[in-house]
């Protein structure tokens, strides 16, 4: 009743945890302990109970397919194609056709071009941020086009527009992956003496436009233009003659 | 929350990770549906629950590094459940854990042999048993974890995975035998 070993070793030998010596020491004491004895035949008809009762239960089936479709969500390229988004999108663009039909009708008036973007202001200044983290900024570090226009390859279900400006001031710096607005993109990254210039790459079912004027905020320039099926966000801290000037050589 | 899935998480994994993820976490879903099941008493919000937790493996799924790929993903069902549960049913989570192991008469072989043979009295008694209890219980009888696979699934020390058990055991029986007093007191 009052035996040490009933109340844990006895569990260790049951579960066969213990090391030989111990199991040896107990299976002694067993012979001369009633009460262990008694104990271990309880543990063991109970552990034959929790086992032979079918007490397990297995994962209902549709439950692994619900998954497999969530993990192919959560997977870059997406296995379905993502229509929420970009009905988002379309509605977006429509408001960024009558956003620049009145750009055009009033010449610098609207100086925030933001609200045309499928993804919000907030989004693109947080990415660029967390892009000049120590080890964020590329997925793939290479100043060739030829190396990182490839690299998106499979990874997108587009294939991004990439090249180096170098000889215009706009080293190539490396490619990455980054999410804008719930959708992945192409993050192209460009250096402009030692300052880093994002640009944001997805695709867009959008009429081309003009380069929009530059947005501000927090110190952040940007420019935002569609080109050929394609959205483009260039941000960064450098002038927004600089930035005005790659956008113009991508636009190009 | 403790342990190792506190990994960065990453928004971006390719189709490797999602067939390496296919081949290594996502067989264990039984595992992760049976231990949910246990610790919520419900099919239907262990279903939920079940699929978080694997989603939210995937998401951690760069940090993980090899090793016991069920044990790591149990950790994470685990959990989830215990956030789950305090959540939703606060009031199932204060029982006592370290209650002291009171000496009692042992019930005999064929009292419990009795006792336990009926599934529905059995699954009863596992589920009045505190949350603690019918974790390391059902990990050990049910799934086959090694004391050490529990001490990591459950953030235990190791050293007192068997406790844990004996006490859990000790409550089992009592859960078992209490349920039906005339049958036990015929048998002492």
């Amino acid at each position: 009743m009052s035996c040490d070993f009933t109340r844990t070793v006895l569990h260790g030998y049951l579960d066969g945890e213990l090391d030989a010596t111990r199991a040896a020491e107990f299976e002694r004491h067993l012979e001369s302990c009633r009460e262990c004895a008694t104990s271990l035949g309880s543990e063991e008809s109970l552990r034959s109970s929790l086992q032979r009762s079918g007490l397990y239960e297995n994962a209902p089936l549709d439950l692994r397919k619900k998954i497999r479709a969530e993990l192919d969500v959560a997977t870059v390229p997406p296995a379905a194609i993502r229509i929420p988004a970009w009905r988002w999108l379309a509605v977006a663009a429509t408001i960024m056709v009558v956003a620049s039909v009145s750009w055009f009708a009033w010449p610098h008036r609207g100086i925030d071009s933001a609200s045309t973007t499928p993804f919000t202001v907030a989004e693109i200044i947080d990415a660029h941020v967390r892009s000049l983290q120590p080890g964020h900024l590329t997925d793939v570090a290479s100043t060739d086009q030829h190396t990182v226009k490839p690299w998106f390859n499979g990874k997108l279900a587009f294939v991004p527009p990439v090249k180096d400006f170098a000889d215009e001031g706009f080293p190539l710096v490396g490619g990455r992956l980054d999410v804008l607005g719930g959708q992945n993109v192409a993050a192209l990254v460009y250096s402009r003496r030692k300052h880093i210039i994002n640009v944001f790459v997805m695709p867009t079912k959008e009429p081309d436009t003009p380069i929009h004027p530059p947005g501000l905020r927090q110190g952040y320039q940007w420019r935002h233009w569609r080109r050929q099926g394609m959205e483009y966000c260039a941000i960064s801290d450098v002038s927004d003659s600089d930035l005005y000037e790659l956008a113009q050589l991508i636009y190009q | 929350m403790s342990g190792s899935d506190q990994g960065k998480g990453s928004d971006v994994l390719d189709a490797q990770d999602r067939a390496r993820f296919e081949q290594l976490v996502l067989p264990h879903l039984d595992a992760a549906f049976n231990l949910a099941r246990w610790l919520l008493k419900s099919r239907a919000d262990s279903e939920d629950v079940a699929q978080e937790a694997m989603l939210r493996a995937y998401r951690f799924f760069r940090g993980f590094h090899g090793g016991d790929a069920r044990a790591w993903l149990l950790q994470i069902v685990r959990n989830t459940c215990y956030t789950w549960l305090e959540k939703n049913r606060p009031v199932e989570l204060m029982t006592e854990f370290d209650e002291e192991l009171h000496p009692q008469p042992s019930v005999s072989p064929e009292t419990l042999a009795i006792a336990g043979a009926n599934r529905e009295r059995l699954t009863r008694a596992l589920e009045t048993l505190p949350p603690r209890f019918r974790e390391v219980l059902v990990l050990r009888e049910l799934e086959g974890c090694s004391y050490k696979e529990i001490a990591s699934i459950t953030a235990i020390p190791i050293g007192t995975v068997m406790s844990a058990l004996a006490r859990a055991r000790q409550r089992l029986q009592r859960a078992l035998t209490h349920a039906t007093p005339q049958e036990a007191s015929r048998e002492l």
